[in-house]
């Protein structure tokens, strides 16, 4: 879990040009990332293939905070 | 120039589709040639891009089927790994006046000529964001702009695209994909080869520049819309028809 936790942190410093302690488990993308719907979709493809899954529309969309993805993928990887 | 750029083009085994392949491929790039039944067309359209220098593909895809477009565009982007330029271009028609149109004819015109634009683009989008870069071209219709009887569903369908067009454009733009629409007016092609002499004449008293349009000068404009030289054009419907409609 942790593992998990710093890898999507690792991507969505990059991806998104946050400081890093922003990226907390509770964080929302939108709301305290600064990331819009886009950029949401794109994360959402950067952790696809990093941790080599697929992540189906549906579920992509709840996605919405840092916590969302880690737990995600922590129960379906 | 298009060098070592890679376009999609879909039905691109006979009529336009074929034009703009070769056009492409005439000014640098790799072309993924889509088919759906043509497969002999399809192959020679290959040879002609070989012959020109550059790499191609005959992909056999149905477009208004998901799968076979996510397989499709997997297989561009296995065989040349990007994605440049998609030309939305497969279409079909299935005319009638509305009161003699079966519902089947509708959706298929509209599942072909208007889904499968959106299931491409949805297809190559991934592809083209992380790349930063991209053009899409979609085949609208001047008849998606004006009406035409006897077209109910194929009208539907390039208005669609031309509302299409310009959603993508806008949901696109941040990630450098420019995304725009040529609307051909009557190009001489198969699609059109079905019309009677007394049609033709009809329409030719529609167009100003008084005579009908060949493949080629779609080609051309979709070839400067996917060069550097449209880098500051996005979600515009180009009108090659003679002047038909303005």
């Amino acid at each position: 879990m942790e593992d998990i936790f710093e890898r999507v942190k690792k991507i969505i410093v990059d991806q998104l040009d946050v400081e890093e302690e922003k990226v907390t488990m509770e964080a929302s993308f939108i709301d305290d990332l600064e990331a819009d719907s886009l950029d949401v979709v794109e994360l959402v493809m950067e952790l696809e293939d990093e941790f080599d899954m697929e992540i189906a529309d549906d579920e992509a969309e709840k996605i919405q905070t840092v916590g969302d993805a880690v737990n995600y993928i922590n129960s379906n990887q | 120039m298009l060098t070592d750029q890679v376009a999609l083009v879909t039905g691109a085994s006979r009529g336009i589709g074929r034009e703009i392949a070769l056009e492409l491929a005439r000014h640098g790039a790799h072309v993924a040639v889509n088919y759906a039944g043509s497969k002999e067309k399809a192959e020679s359209v290959v040879q002609e891009i070989e012959s020109l220098g550059r790499k191609a593909i005959a992909i056999q895809a149905d477009v208004k089927d998901e799968q076979s477009v996510k397989t499709m565009v997997k297989k561009v982007t296995d065989t040349f790994n990007r994605l440049d330029i998609l030309v939305n271009n497969a279409g079909i028609t299935k005319d009638n006046l509305i009161m003699r149109m079966k519902e089947k004819d509708f959706t298929d015109v509209i599942d072909t000529n208007l889904k499968g634009v959106f299931l491409c683009t949805k297809a190559v989008a991934r592809t083209m964001m992380k790349q930063r870069s991209g053009r899409i071209i979609n085949m609208a219709s001047i008849v998606g702009v004006t009406g035409n009887p006897g077209q109910a569903n194929y009208v539907a369908a390039k208005a669609g695209v031309i509302g299409l067009t310009k959603t993508t454009a806008k949901e696109l733009a941040s990630r450098n994909i420019l995304v725009n629409a040529v609307a051909p007016g009557f190009i001489t092609t198969d699609m059109t080869a079905v019309l009677t002499d007394e049609q033709k004449e009809d329409m030719l008293k529609l167009i100003p520049l008084t005579k009908l349009g060949q493949p080629e000068h779609i080609a051309k404009v979709v070839r400067f819309l996917a060069s550097d030289d449209a880098s500051y054009i996005t979600g515009q419907v180009i009108h090659v028809d003679g002047g038909m409609v303005m």
